[in-house]
């Protein structure tokens, strides 16, 4: 893909450089953003998507690079970005304890918005995130969807050129998930940036018009989510045999419903068959019903989207696990989620 | 969505009207915390009110600091110092807290004054204990306690226990900032227990061992708490070593020491969260 020109991008990276102790959190990050699209920065644990987001948002200095933000460069005029920035952190960053209202007036004030003008966002804000029933509630007995759109509203209290989303949805329930990604399209079509961090491969690819994938502070690759799904091979069948003398008829089933080009790949020792394929519903049920009419048991079949360790093994060669987690915000949590 | 846009002033004036400005914000949101919540108060005088009572009415019949003093008039006096030397903690545990939720966070990548967010939790924290203060010296009244002072010299003592307070502050940001979390914070009751006890609150540090006793008599916490003795005109440790006949002049300095090591420590400390 050709690298948007730089005087359209709402955000440039150039060789971001952040070394912990001898850990390099950045090691030589590029990025590219053009204005108005949501772009997604996706890697495993440790990849440096955190610490990008808080040297791009001013919250650390960088060790080397250069990086501007709304025209504006991050180390030399910090005070100007953080008026073009809006912030979602891991943790809804909202006070516990004052309402939801008394949160967007105190952030409006801080925003140096003067008390009228904070009051009337505030109420602004509220309406457009959903919240104003539960306005004058405080946000510790929110649902994680409800606070986290708290959080969402108090970045957004300047209307900023670019939002920065770090993990937004991690540690809610689904439907918390499809509410936090309503309000970012919704956001993303009044043309506000989004620049969202994840580890969950389907919300960059529900959410993002680019994907950037990045690993040990480096740029893997970059793409729309449609490419990144190309490259990396998409859906899989997959069959288990319930006994292993089945194996040759089960490959043979599996082979003749896999993609063009594709052969199946077999685990012996698992009892595992699979391959990928070009149209999900009609080959399982191809799958399903040549097995039943040769009379092979099958011990279990089903479709399944590769896992981000996949994909990570596809794209970089390593495996997310059994790595150090070089970042101090990172979650802890290794999320296995699929495509 | 309304455009909206900061009316950014930035002058040096307008700099200053915006670091005010923004620590006056700060301290609104810890002065409605406190009305939300008059139980935090409670709680955080929990430990004070119980020692009353376990010092005056339990221990103190058993209690001898000098010939015919009434326990409670000495211990009083202690007990507003303790509480002042404590409050460092609460200070260390809210800093904990926005930190951990990423509060901290939010108000750095925002174009409010940096300073606010240390300004604005000293100014909170004094207001904070000035009313710990009124709570306190309501119940000592009630259990009998009396200022033999005059009303300035009254009003002297108190602003010395909230002098005390305030350097202490800076080593509660100071704390804050380097704890991992809250449990850590938690744990700094195992420090904060003895600065306060050994130290002239409960007992004269004369009555101790000698190495103790000349610890306690350093103790900033006993300048403080000597010096509003001799204010209030309730009875004086009777030991008569130079710490203890200059505690007056002590209770200003220490906390001045303090300050002027504690508070660019923490400004440092709140300055490298950007590494």
């Amino acid at each position: 893909m050709p690298a948007p020109p730089l005087d359209q991008c709402s955000v440039v990276a150039e060789g971001l450089r952040k070394t912990y102790g001898d850990k390099h959190a950045l090691d030589g990050l590029d990025l590219a953003v053009p204005r108005g699209t949501v772009f997604g920065l996706l890697g495993p644990n440790g990849a440096g998507k955190t610490t990008a987001v808080r040297a791009l948002t001013t919250l650390v200095r960088l060790d080397g690079g250069r990086a501007t933000v709304g025209g504006h460069d991050v180390s030399r005029a910090p005070r100007a970005v953080r008026s073009r920035i809006g912030l979602t952190g891991q943790h809804a960053a909202v006070d516990q304890i004052l309402t939801a209202r008394q949160n967007l007036e105190m952030f409006g004030r801080l925003f140096h918005l003067g008390a009228h003008r904070a009051r009337r966002r505030a109420a602004e804000l509220l309406d457009q995130f959903g919240l104003t029933e539960a306005a004058d509630k405080q946000p510790q007995g929110f649902s994680g969807g409800m606070r986290r759109r708290l959080d969402l509203a108090s970045s957004m209290i300047l209307a900023p050129e670019v939002l920065f989303l770090d993990e937004p949805t991690t540690g809610l329930d689904p439907r918390g998930r499809s509410e936090v990604w309503d309000a970012v399209r919704g956001l993303a079509q009044q043309g506000t940036t989004v620049i969202l961090t994840t580890h969950y491969l389907d919300e960059a690819d529900k959410l993002s018009d680019r994907i950037a994938v990045i690993d040990r502070g480096r740029n893997v690759t970059e793409d729309t989510p449609a490419g990144l799904k190309r490259a990396i091979g998409g859906d899989r069948i997959e069959v288990v045999a319930a006994e292993a003398r089945d194996l040759p008829a089960v490959a043979a089933a599996v082979a003749r419903a896999a993609a063009e080009g594709a052969e199946p790949e077999t685990d012996a020792a698992g009892l595992r068959v699979h391959a990928p394929v070009a149209e999900r519903v009609p080959a399982l049920t191809a799958v399903a019903r040549r097995l039943q009419d040769e009379g092979v048991a099958v011990a279990d079949i089903g479709l399944r989207r590769p896992t981000l360790d996949e994909v990570f093994l596809a794209l970089t060669g390593s495996r997310t696990e059994s790595r150090e987690s070089t970042e101090q915000q990172e979650s802890t949590e290794h999320t296995e989620v699929t495509v | 969505m309304s455009a909206v846009q900061t009316a950014e002033r930035q002058s040096t004036g307008g700099r200053l009207y915006w670091a005010v400005a923004d620590c006056w914000t700060i301290v609104r949101r810890d002065l409605t915390h406190l009305a939300k919540q008059p139980s935090l108060i409670a709680w955080q005088l929990g430990f004070p009110i119980v020692s009353v009572l376990l010092f005056v009415y339990v221990f103190g019949s058993a209690m001898d600091v000098g010939k015919g003093v009434d326990y409670k008039d000495y211990a009083m006096p202690g007990m507003f110092a303790m509480t002042m030397a404590f409050g460092f903690m609460n200070t260390a545990m809210t800093v904990v807290v926005d930190k951990e939720r990423g509060v901290t966070d939010r108000f750095r990548s925002m174009p409010m004054a940096p300073s606010a967010v240390v300004t604005g939790r000293g100014v909170s924290d004094v207001l904070h204990a000035a009313l710990d203060l009124a709570v306190l010296a309501a119940i000592a009244l009630v259990v009998g306690w009396r200022s033999d002072g005059d009303l300035l010299a009254t009003l002297w003592a108190f602003a010395l226990l909230l002098w005390l307070r305030f350097s202490l502050i800076w080593v509660g940001v100071l704390l804050g900032l380097l704890a991992k979390n809250q449990e850590a914070a938690g744990n700094l009751f195992a420090v904060a227990f003895p600065f306060g006890m050994v130290s002239s609150v409960f007992t004269p540090p004369s009555e101790m061992p000698d190495w103790l006793g000349t610890i306690a008599m350093w103790n900033p916490v006993s300048a403080t708490a000597n010096a509003v003795r001799e204010l209030y005109g309730n009875p004086l440790p009777t030991g008569g070593s130079w710490i203890e006949q200059h505690s007056d002049v002590m209770a200003v300095v220490w906390p001045l020491a303090l300050t002027a090591v504690f508070l660019p420590l923490a400004v440092r400390r709140f300055q490298r969260l950007s590494r």
